[in-house]
This record gives C-alpha cells, sequence and structure tokens, in this order.
C-alpha cells in the first residue's frame, strides 16, 4: 500500500484516493518537433527499477494534481512536491542524494 | 433520482445511521486568503476554517474542501439568499458561488463514538483514530468506491456523498454499522 502526502492540502492519502497520472516532468513536443521526438512524447516511457517520477491526483481529496517521488522496487516514498514544476526542487534532489547516491546518473541513462 | 436521503432513512445497528434530508450547500471557490472573502463570511457572521476543518456558528457551518474550496451548509431554504448575499459581497473577486444543495446528500451516525470510528473505519482508507481525526476535522477521502467528506462534531460522524451515490453510501454506512458488526478495535 502506497501512502503519498498531498502537497496541497496536507493530507496522508492512500492509494486508492488518488488517481496515477504516470511519469513526470515530461517535455511536451508540438508540432514543430520532429517525428521522433513526438514518437517518444506520445509513446516512450520509463519503466525504472529504482527512483521514479511520477504525477498523482488527489482526485478522492482536493482534486490537486501533485508529483511524487518514489522508488518503484521498495515503495520508499521520498516526497511529494506541486506540480507546477518541470524538474524536482531542490529539496527532493537532497533527499534522494542521500537516500540514494547516484540517483540523477540512471535518471538520465 | 433516488430520494433515500430526503426521505429520512435510518438504519439502526451498532450505530444509528441517518440521512439527513434537505441540506442547503454553497460552494464557494476563491483565492481563500482574499480580504474579501473574509469580510463576505464575517458579514453573514462566519469565520474561514483553517485548513482540513470546519467553523460552526448555529446551523451554519464552513466546511475546507480543498486550498480554494469552502463548502456552507445552511438550512436548505436559506441557501438561494444566502448564495446571492455573498455573490454580491464577493462581486469584483475573482470567486465562483454557487447552489448546490441537491449534489449531495448528508447522513449522520450517533451512538458510542468508538463504534462511530469503526463503523467508518471499515469503508475508509482514512485514519479514523481519534488522534488522526479529531473532532472538527474535515476529510475528504473514499467511502467503499465513492468520494466523501467527513468530520466529528458533537459527538455524531457527518458523512457527504454525492446524491448519485446515496442508496450506495447509505446501503455501505448500514451494513458496515449493523448489529453484531462490532470488532473492538478501535
Amino acid at each position: 500500500m502506497l501512502i503519498l502526502t498531498c502537497p496541497y492540502c496536507g493530507v496522508a492519502a492512500d492509494e486508492t484516493e488518488l488517481h496515477p497520472g504516470g511519469e513526470a516532468h515530461l517535455t511536451r513536443e508540438g508540432p514543430e518537433s520532429d517525428d521522433a521526438a513526438f514518437e517518444g512524447y506520445l509513446f516512450h516511457r520509463k519503466n525504472p527499477k529504482g527512483v521514479h517520477f511520477e504525477r498523482w491526483r488527489h482526485s478522492h481529496g482536493c482534486g490537486k494534481w501533485f508529483h511524487a517521488a518514489r522508488c518503484t522496487v521498495t515503495l520508499e516514498v521520498f516526497g511529494s512536491y506541486a506540480a507546477q514544476t518541470t524538474e524536482p526542487p531542490q529539496e527532493i534532489r537532497e533527499i534522494l542524494t542521500a537516500r540514494r547516491p547516484g540517483w540523477d546518473q540512471e535518471a538520465k541513462a | 433520482m433516488s430520494n433515500i436521503a430526503r426521505d429520512g432513512a435510518r438504519a439502526e445497528g451498532e450505530v444509528l445511521v441517518e440521512g439527513q434530508g434537505p441540506q442547503g450547500m454553497i460552494s464557494l471557490r476563491c483565492d481563500l486568503g482574499a480580504a474579501a472573502l473574509k469580510t463576505a463570511l464575517a458579514g453573514e457572521g462566519l469565520a474561514l476554517p483553517a485548513p482540513l476543518s470546519l467553523t460552526r456558528e448555529g446551523a451554519r457551518a464552513v466546511l475546507w474542501m480543498s486550498p480554494d474550496e469552502l463548502m456552507l451548509l445552511c438550512p436548505y431554504d436559506e441557501a438561494p439568499a444566502l448564495c446571492a448575499r455573498l455573490s454580491e459581497a464577493l462581486s469584483g473577486t475573482h470567486a465562483l458561488v454557487a447552489v448546490v444543495s441537491d449534489a449531495r446528500a448528508a447522513f449522520r451516525l450517533t451512538g458510542e463514538e468508538a463504534l462511530l470510528r469503526e463503523t467508518l473505519a471499515k469503508l475508509t482508507p482514512a485514519d479514523m483514530r481519534p488522534e488522526a481525526m479529531p473532532e472538527g476535522c474535515v476529510r475528504r477521502t473514499r467511502l467503499a468506491q465513492v468520494a466523501a467528506a467527513i468530520w466529528f462534531e458533537a459527538g455524531a460522524a457527518h458523512v457527504l456523498a454525492f446524491r448519485s451515490g446515496a442508496d450506495y453510501v447509505f446501503g455501505a454506512l448500514a451494513y458496515a454499522g449493523r448489529s453484531g458488526a462490532r470488532v473492538g478495535h478501535l
């Protein structure tokens, strides 16, 4: 069971109170992009064994979209943060560096 | 349309589950930090609740629903006039005030407090222990398969759920609180 704390209302919400929104921080490729980039945006998703950034919606609560960083193996939750960002904030990066050294190299791979 | 909550449905078991009947509800969405909102509420003798809580003044209450949403409870017949007064007070502020009395059904559970918490805990993943869910704390969550808001006030548990699922919620609450269903964990 996964419990994520909604950064907007502060409720520690169970997975079943949330709606998953898939991988976070995708670049939205528009009409000017080439076919490969657009295909990647539409279809290609990471499926890491380890640190993953995700979008979630607090659908049975305040209704807000937010981001969460967690480990797909241990289900450890590193933190949740606001939706209005294109990359993980500094405090999440620091937690990840402490808990999972080398996470940013894996994320690039 | 289901009339179960309006008809004063009741089920007595380990706890008493009652449909509250017509309940005036006004949805108010705006920047909750806006000075105009505080003034508008004060004009009605109401106070802005802290996040995840409620304030009450007699038959009226203000529930904190999300960082930009409040729910006002009032007698059913007073809702349109109250809504009009609040709209007037908030004119010039980016806000939405709407009567939504018929969108949701209200239920009240009464009985021994531990059993009220236990009955709800069977249906929701939210922590129903008194330390996690004190009196006056408003928690929007899942009740079995549908969305609901729950709070404890004056020895009773209150539930708001969408009217489309009112029969379902009443049935779920009645079954969870039926005679002989006592667990004794909380």
